[in-house]
């Protein structure tokens, strides 16, 4: 099956869940990404129970954020 | 452009161009915010180790902080579908330091998550602004870009 991530296609042999869909996507830290599921944002607490199917869209960002000390 | 040299340079730092109106552009908006840090995305190309930064993008600081930021993740979600419609690439993020000079600091590195992206940094400190370009490794390895405005 196929999923877009990031305007991508990326092709996985069955139906997962994010958490295992954000490791074979290489984020490099899933713990801080923000990710949106067909344009829907997913808190991280869902993400074991969330599964990416065929033709799906998955956006990932890292959250991006500092300061000044 | 005063360039600060108190962050050891990469044995091959990657060079990053940046538009002299861009650069202007980002001086600008950031002094209309002090006290509040300024902040946003660079979007561009990249080829052969050069980055060309092609648009910089402008978003929320949901911290609204004078010492923090955080971009709005819809925001950040918006710009890059953008890029990506407009065939450029997201190449960091850029965010101002409205009171302190224009390296990363402690918070900066340890929220530094993506080694890909380059970290620029836009210091207001004393009036005259600085700005540099960071790679940032491992949330603590810190190595200054050779920053080129054109």
């Amino acid at each position: 099956m196929t999923v877009t991530v990031n305007g991508e296609p990326l092709e996985i042999e069955k139906s997962i869940n994010l958490t295992e869909f954000l490791q074979v996507a290489k984020a490099e830290q899933p713990e801080y990404v923000t990710v949106q599921l067909n344009g829907e944002f997913v808190d991280h607490a869902g993400f074991d129970k969330t599964f990416v199917k065929d033709g799906d869209t998955v956006e990932f960002l890292y959250f991006m954020g500092g300061g000044a000390r | 452009m005063r360039v600060e040299e108190n962050e050891r340079q990469a044995a091959k730092p990657n060079i990053v161009w940046l538009k002299l109106s861009d650069y202007l552009a980002m001086v600008r908006h950031a002094r209309k915010l002090v006290p509040i840090e300024d902040c946003g995305l660079l979007a561009g190309t990249e080829k052969d180790g050069v980055r060309t930064v092609e648009q910089v993008f402008y978003l929320t600081n949901v911290d609204h902080s004078a010492e923090h930021f955080a971009l709005d993740p819809a925001e950040q979600f918006a710009a890059v579908k953008e890029m990506r419609a407009k065939g450029l690439k997201l190449l960091g993020n850029w965010h101002s330091h409205p009171a302190s000079p224009s390296r990363p600091s402690e918070e900066d590195k340890r929220l530094a998550f993506d080694s890909k992206a380059s970290y620029f940094i836009l210091s207001l400190n004393g009036g005259e602004p600085v700005l540099s370009s960071f790679h940032i490794e491992k949330q603590s390895d810190v190595s200054k870009e050779d920053l080129r405005i054109r």
